[in-house]
């Protein structure tokens, strides 16, 4: 099955932000979405360590203080301004980020997400995944369809530690997209490839698989 | 002025003399400005990563050999140099957002002082983190947040019920020290602070009873201009210059 690259992920994912929103990318394939937007479309990229406006990753001059919240040295748009933690997570928990990308581990069909804890590790942090999860007033989900072992990371009920439950809105794999609602999932797109019977089989859980699904346009 | 709020939880007396002075200390050397604080202190500190980190206290407060102690922080293992507390054990307690990896690769210190059950760690969202430093600080009794409802984190954890809410209180934290790091100080103690070094530092300046910052460069009161301070002098107790050490995150 032709699966999408994280970079493709990235891209599709960037495809579904508003122009003159609010984002915040999490840590790991959610950063790659920043180096796939158009400027022109003036989306502010917000990391809860305390930027609103970057502009993508960037090893020009590393400086210790001008990180994003992986640790990555970033370079800021016009525009951009600092603040304390306080501030970020008044951003983030009282609704004035749009978006929200993180990764996950587990989605379930309610929308649960679980992103923090590897069971198999034995570990995980939180960092700002549970106020992102809670606070954003959109959430997408972009990770892996499924794991190296083949099981679905899409599934009924999340066997992994929660992040938030019922908090995701729209999930972006290397398969498909899946709009998640309060009745449950529902197949958007198909990756370039992919059929939507092979999505269902790579599935966990019940997904409703309208007529004339698109493929992705990328 | 009650300013030591945690005093009926602190066991150990950390600093044997508080110096009421409003007007903040200046110390010659790292060195010199942690000295005083005692096993079993809890020490906040600021930072992000690498951004606002107090490297040179924290390395003084590895020379200085406090055991017991209690961290709270955003980080611990990420390239910062809170790991190198665990060198000689002086960690017996953390408090933190992101101290143990979930994608595996180069373990911290920390991280095998955990695993080995050796040293504690209490793991907190990163929003309930900094509100629960700032309630500390600004004299409120707590916090509620939808953020950890239904997780792990709200394990034995009071829900409060509101216009048919549901909330989860968090409780505040204080600090005997906290070692913070800002760009520039004056005299007086007025705090500056340099793009995303901002982050923990200025609300755990409110929220411990020996408040000691690490800057580049202590200039005369007025030079900082007023609406650039970023902590007022009233919460600066300590403070040093010093050349900062320069770390990195290398994932």
């Amino acid at each position: 099955m032709p699966a999408l690259t994280r970079e493709l992920i990235a891209l599709r994912v960037a495809r579904e932000l508003e122009p003159r929103t609010v984002v915040n990318l999490g840590i790991g394939l959610p950063t790659l979405v920043a180096g796939f937007v158009d400027p022109a479309d003036q989306i502010l990229f917000q990391a809860e360590n305390g930027i609103l406006g970057y502009a993508g990753v960037s090893d020009a001059d590393y400086d210790p203080d001008l990180i994003n919240a992986g640790g990555q040295p970033v370079d800021l748009v016009p525009g951009a301004s600092f603040f304390d933690t306080a501030t970020s997570f008044a951003m983030i928990r009282g609704g004035h980020v749009d978006v929200a990308v993180l990764g996950g581990l587990q989605v379930s069909a309610h929308g649960d997400l679980a992103n923090w804890f590897v069971p198999e590790r034995g570990g995980g942090s939180v960092g700002g995944a549970m106020d992102l999860a809670v606070g954003a007033r959109k959430l997408i989900v972009a990770m892996a369809h499924v794991t190296r072992d083949g099981a679905s990371r899409i599934v009924a009920e999340c066997d992994y530690p929660l992040t938030a439950a019922r908090c995701v809105d729209v999930i972006i794999t290397d398969l498909a997209v899946i709009d998640v609602s309060a009745n449950g999932l529902t197949l958007r797109e198909t990756a370039p490839g992919v059929s939507a019977d092979e999505i269902v089989a790579a599935t966990g859980a019940p997904l409703a698989v309208p007529a004339d699904i698109p493929e992705m346009r990328l | 002025m009650p300013r030591r709020l945690c005093r009926q939880r602190c066991a150990v007396p950390v600093i044997a003399r508080y110096d009421p002075r409003m007007v903040a200390q200046v110390f010659a050397t790292p060195d010199a400005a942690v000295a005083g604080i005692g096993d079993g202190a809890t020490v906040m500190v600021g930072g992000f990563i690498s951004a606002g980190s107090p490297s040179n206290l924290i390395r003084a407060l590895v020379r200085s050999g406090p055991t017991g102690l209690t961290a709270v922080a955003n980080n611990i293992g990420l390239g910062d140099l809170l790991d190198e507390l665990c060198e000689h054990r002086q960690l017996a307690r953390v408090i933190a957002t992101f101290a143990i990896r979930a994608s595996g690769g180069r373990t911290s210190r920390f991280e095998q002082q955990y695993r080995a059950g050796e040293v504690e760690l209490e793991l907190v969202p990163q929003g309930t983190l900094i509100e629960r430093i700032r309630a500390g600080g600004a004299g409120l009794g707590g916090v509620l947040t939808r953020t950890g409802l239904g997780t792990i984190v709200a394990e034995d954890k009071r829900i409060i019920e509101i216009d048919g809410e549901q909330w989860l209180l968090e409780r505040p934290l204080r600090a005997d020290v906290a070692l913070l790091k800002a760009s520039r100080a004056d005299t007086l103690g007025n705090l500056e602070y340099r793009l995303a070094g901002i982050n923990f530092n200025p609300v755990m300046a409110t929220a411990a009873d020996l408040v000691i910052a690490e800057v580049e460069e202590i200039v005369e009161a007025g030079e900082i201009t007023p609406e650039r301070v970023g902590t007022p002098a009233v919460f600066v107790d300590r403070i040093v210059a010093c050349p900062p050490i320069p770390v990195r995150w290398e994932g």
